[in-house]
């Protein structure tokens, strides 16, 4: 008996009609120079680590390594280096100049869930929703450091204080909600 | 559906501390786990457990009423059996509920130490005979056979009939080759296995690279095992699941088996009704997200089954491999 799977209802972030959370998210920022979101991908990332240190253990030879989340609905790309001595987060356009040890692209709502805990990658990149290039062995580390966080990332990002990070904790609020409802 | 049974054991997988919390939390009765080296079949990169994860896992588990299988299930071989021995002394002396061992070696070692610790056999010891079994109860003190996915569902009513010990199946999850416990593929690409090195297709070794149609190779060393179409779905990038050119065929072919997933659901109260007392999931080299969807689902089926009603597990199918699932040699031994 092999019978084909049943998809069930996807969370994409919808708002109304084909409009999404990520795509406006994406299309508010196309025309912003990237400098303003450094400061706060910098903070991020430090925070995180200082509260995270057993991220970098289940990380173990790549703990230097350079990771490229690519978001599809974003005008930019991130770069993840999660070096405890020197833990980096960084927008960076898309081109060729670009470059990572591993590369993990997918829609802005199934990453979401993965960060988040609440989504399971390896189904995610059975239906190819989300992709992975370069070091395979680097990725796998990455998402396996993740998914032994007690809670979530998302949620450290959202206990974040300052006014810099009201805005974001509304978003993660405002996703998370979509969420729940599909 | 008026029948009930016994409540079987419900034992689910945790490849890291947070999965095994999530195991426990969603109603799994057993988690099995293994240690961060090649003791153990899931020896992934960035999983499983240091011996002070363990130890709090443990005493998580005991505080909410669960027990804890240390898998330590690989097969030893020389010089290196040092490293599985201390597996076993770390099960005992972290008061682990049973250790799952392959290796008689292994196996021989921990019933002459450890008398009162409990061993089941594992998938990978292959044992799919009363008289094999039998044996493996006899010499080591075998309590439980986790029978091979090769056995239809009378075929295991029969070895219950037959064999002094419980029967553990798998119901849920990544189904292997049938000659479970002697696949030596990756060895010929990779030189490691999952029964030598506990690591079957090493992430190191495994790369995707897309072309410009939207295709997607999957690589394992130096060979190609598969092409997935843009919108085609995936699976483990094993040997065994790759599909493969050959003179004669104009498209290529899954030569060993397809990526699908077990999936018994339908097929519970049958198994309880054999003699099966521990139904086990497969999955610790898969997320907590899908320990938590799997393990309620499977919490609420056992549960309906012991109650004489039946069972809807219609959601787990989202989480199959290659969006497939099957009922494997359980139903028929022409399920290919």
């Amino acid at each position: 008996m092999n019978s084909e799977r049943r998809d069930g209802p996807r969370a994409t972030g919808s708002i109304v009609g084909t409009v999404s959370v990520p795509h406006l998210i994406g299309r508010l920022m196309r025309p912003l120079p990237l400098f303003p979101i450094q400061p706060i991908l910098g903070r991020i990332v430090r925070e995180v680590a200082c509260k995270r240190p057993e991220l970098f253990e289940r990380l173990g030879p790549h703990v230097r390594s350079a990771f490229v989340i690519d978001v599809n609905e974003l005008p930019f790309v991130l770069l993840l280096k999660p070096d405890p001595a020197a833990p980096g987060l960084s927008a960076l356009r898309r081109g060729p100049s670009v470059r990572g040890d591993a590369t993990i692209r997918g829609p802005f709502m199934d990453l979401f869930r993965v960060v988040d805990g609440r989504g399971d990658s390896d189904a995610l990149f059975f239906s190819r929703d989300i992709n992975i290039g370069g070091d395979t062995e680097a990725a796998v580390c990455l998402r396996n450091a993740l998914d032994d966080l007690d809670g979530s990332i998302v949620e450290d990002i959202a206990a974040m204080g300052g006014p810099l990070f009201a805005p974001l904790r509304m978003v993660v609020s405002r996703l998370r909600a979509l969420e729940e409802r599909t | 559906m008026n029948e009930t049974f016994a409540k079987p054991e419900l034992v689910c997988p945790a490849g890291t501390p947070a999965a095994l919390r999530t195991a426990v939390d969603a109603g799994a009765d057993a988690v099995y786990c293994g240690l961060a080296n090649e003791t153990n079949a899931r020896n992934f990169a960035g999983l499983n457990f240091t011996p002070q994860a363990l130890e709090q896992s443990i005493a998580y588990a005991h505080d909410r009423g669960a027990k804890v299988l240390l898998a330590v299930n690989s097969f030893a071989t020389s010089p290196r059996a040092q490293l599985w021995f201390d597996a076993v002394d770390l099960a005992a002396r972290l008061r682990a509920d049973a250790v799952i061992v392959a290796d008689i070696g292994v196996a021989s070692y921990a019933v002459s130490r450890y008398p009162g610790l409990r061993l089941h056999l594992s998938v990978q010891a292959g044992a799919s005979s009363p008289e094999a079994i039998r044996y493996y109860c006899e010499e080591f003190g075998i309590s439980r056979v986790v029978l091979p996915r090769i056995l239809t569902v009378p075929e295991i009513d029969a070895i219950h009939r037959e064999i002094p010990c419980e029967i553990e199946a798998f119901v849920f999850g990544n189904i292997g080759m049938m000659a479970e416990g002697r696949c030596s593929l990756t060895n010929y690409v990779t030189g490691v296995s999952t029964n030598m090195n506990g690591v079957c297709s090493p992430a190191s070794d495994v790369r995707y690279v897309e072309h410009s149609d939207g295709s997607t190779a999957a690589t394992l060393g130096d060979f190609e095992i598969d092409c997935y179409a843009a919108e085609e779905k995936t699976g483990y990038p094993t040997i065994c699941k790759g599909r493969y050119m050959r003179p004669g065929r104009e498209e290529p072919y899954y030569a060993f088996e397809e990526p699908v997933s077990l999936n018994l659901s339908a097929l519970l109260p049958d198994l309880v009704r054999a003699g099966v007392s521990a139904l086990k999931i497969e999955g610790r080299q898969r997320s907590r997200s899908y320990v938590h969807s799997v393990v309620s689902a499977y919490r609420r089926a056992v549960d309906d089954v012991a109650a004489g009603r039946t069972p809807d597990l219609s959601t787990l199918a989202m989480l199959t491999e290659g969006g497939k699932q099957t009922q494997g040699a359980y139903a028929t031994k022409k399920w290919r």
